[in-house]
């Protein structure tokens, strides 16, 4: 499989490069970047990004294992992220993520990300969003949603196209 | 009778009040930035000059604002322990990784009035001789950073930033660094770690103090959003003036986060020291009380690392300091977070 980085998002990295004084600054956004363009990080980006950054592969690699938010296999186009964290717990986030994994036929009770087959979705427990006045919270892609309910939810995954 | 006092907060919530640099200048915005850049040099009685930067630095220590993060370290005597001699670089780092469960004050600074923290950086940078500058952000608020970059933007546009600023010639940068889920970097030898590109794992101490060796191995300041936010005030009312706010060893307001199973959980801005977390858990125009049906049980007053506070149980607010009774600072003036957990309902 070739692996090429198409020039508009090439610019943008090198733009964010000049942003530190040490090449290797640049490593989590430009991770970040490439997340956003192919929704996920591949072996290939990883020596891309090293390459770039005049790393070592392992250095790059450290990152993607490391850092809860970077993804080494495809997700949905749709990513949910119910909090689970405190103040959400208490105000019936459990109930919202079994809500939302039933509603998309996922298990609730399985560990880490589940993806719907069709590939449309994806659903993770996350950790506090720091929302916790307005539990429980939410996000949809990166949108940010607050005293999330069963009905709200609903309207939330009716509107990912 | 407590109350809310908003200075932080004073704007965030009017009714259209927006993000965007022209609203925040109405407001009276980047005036405290203008008065900073202008401070007259002041000639001392045996020849030596102080410079626009001492004097800051010197108000800051004044004002006895606390950090804002969670420690509640003095912020004058972080700056002071810079190293300025060393011929490196000084970094400047706003810690904007707010993930300590139940805290979300940050949150609506970042959104709401991104200018105020974008300002009280410019001055707490210019103070402290920084010409680079990040916000860590956590990576989880893109929309956060998004807004950030904007007002960034807006104010390299107005030349409030970047080279030679308002004419003065001095020049500085500022860019958003996005984390990528690890609560570990809010702590800020891991979140330097994580701005070099490199797992956060905190740094093994000594030195204790990222501001002899941090980013880069130069001398670093990390400051909490709202603290930075607060300098702006600092500079603009002067540090006396804002040390008459809050109680004399805790300056200032602070921004409450109440959650849990109250009637009216959510932010709320006080002098420090003028609410007990009764009232905060209580007064109608805090908490509200308890949900109809509910028992307290216990209240967290902040993060994961402070002390789980069972209701009814009695807490000793003096120590003992050479034989004489020392006042402890009461204990949710160190904390930033108030969440409540209940009993359930009873059947």
């Amino acid at each position: 499989m070739s692996f090429s980085i198409p020039a508009g998002l090439e610019a943008e990295i090198d733009e964010l490069i000049t942003h530190y004084p040490v090449r290797r600054s640049a490593s989590l956004m430009l991770l970040h970047a490439i997340q956003e363009h192919f929704g996920w990080v591949s072996p290939e980006a990883v020596q891309w990004t090293a390459a770039k950054l005049g790393l070592e592969p392992i250095n790059v690699h450290e990152l993607l294992t490391f850092y809860p938010m970077f993804r080494q296999a495809a997700p949905g186009r749709h990513q949910i992220k119910v909090c689970r964290t405190l103040s959400c717990a208490l105000g019936g986030s459990h109930a919202l993520h079994r809500h939302v994994c039933e509603r998309l036929g996922l298990d609730a009770g399985a560990h880490g990300l589940q993806t719907t087959k069709d590939g449309k979705f994806s659903v993770e427990f996350v950790e506090c969003l720091a929302g916790c006045g307005s539990a429980p919270v939410m996000m949809c892609g990166d949108d940010f949603h607050e005293g999330v309910s069963g009905k709200k939810a609903d309207e939330i995954l009716g509107g990912c196209k | 009778m407590a109350q809310e006092y908003k200075l932080i907060l004073k704007h965030a919530d009017e009714p259209g009040y927006t993000p965007d640099i022209e609203c925040y200048l109405r407001h009276g915005g980047y005036d405290s930035l203008r008065k900073a850049l202008t401070v007259p040099v002041v000639e001392l009685s045996d020849g030596k000059k102080k410079s626009a930067q001492e004097q800051i630095r010197e108000d800051v220590m004044k004002s006895g604002l606390r950090g804002r993060g969670g420690a509640g370290f003095s912020c004058g005597l972080k700056w002071s322990f810079v190293d300025r001699r060393s011929g490196k670089p000084i970094y400047l780092i706003c810690n904007a990784d707010e993930s300590e469960p139940g805290t979300f004050k940050d949150r609506q600074i970042i959104h709401k009035d991104p200018h105020q923290l974008i300002e009280g950086m410019i001055i707490s940078c210019f103070a402290n001789d920084v010409k680079l500058a990040y916000i860590y952000i956590r990576g989880e608020m893109p929309k956060g950073a998004k807004i950030l970059n904007q007002a960034l933007k807006e104010a390299r546009a107005k030349n409030l930033l970047g080279k030679n600023i308002l004419g003065t010639g001095y020049d500085l940068e500022i860019h958003v660094h996005r984390g990528a889920g690890a609560y570990i970097c809010g702590e800020e030898t891991g979140l330097i770690e994580s701005l070099e590109g490199k797992r956060p794992y905190p740094r093994i101490k000594p030195p204790y103090f990222p501001a002899v060796l941090g980013l880069y191995m130069c001398p670093t300041i990390v400051n909490n959003v709202e603290t930075l936010c607060n300098v702006k005030h600092i500079v603009g009312m002067g540090g006396a003036e804002f040390a008459k706010l809050g109680t004399p060893n805790n300056t200032g307001t602070r921004i409450v986060s109440l959650s849990g199973q109250v009637k009216r959980p959510g932010y709320y801005e006080i002098e420090v020291g003028k609410a007990t977390l009764g009232q905060l858990i209580h007064d109608p125009e805090f908490g509200g009380g308890l949900l109809d049906g509910r028992k307290l049980k216990a209240v967290i007053p902040g993060g994961s690392s402070s002390k789980v506070l069972k209701a009814g149980e009695k807490f000793k607010l003096k120590r003992k300091v050479d034989g004489k009774d020392v006042e402890e600072r009461p204990i949710f003036l160190i904390f930033l977070m108030i969440s409540i957990r209940f009993s359930k309902r009873a059947p």
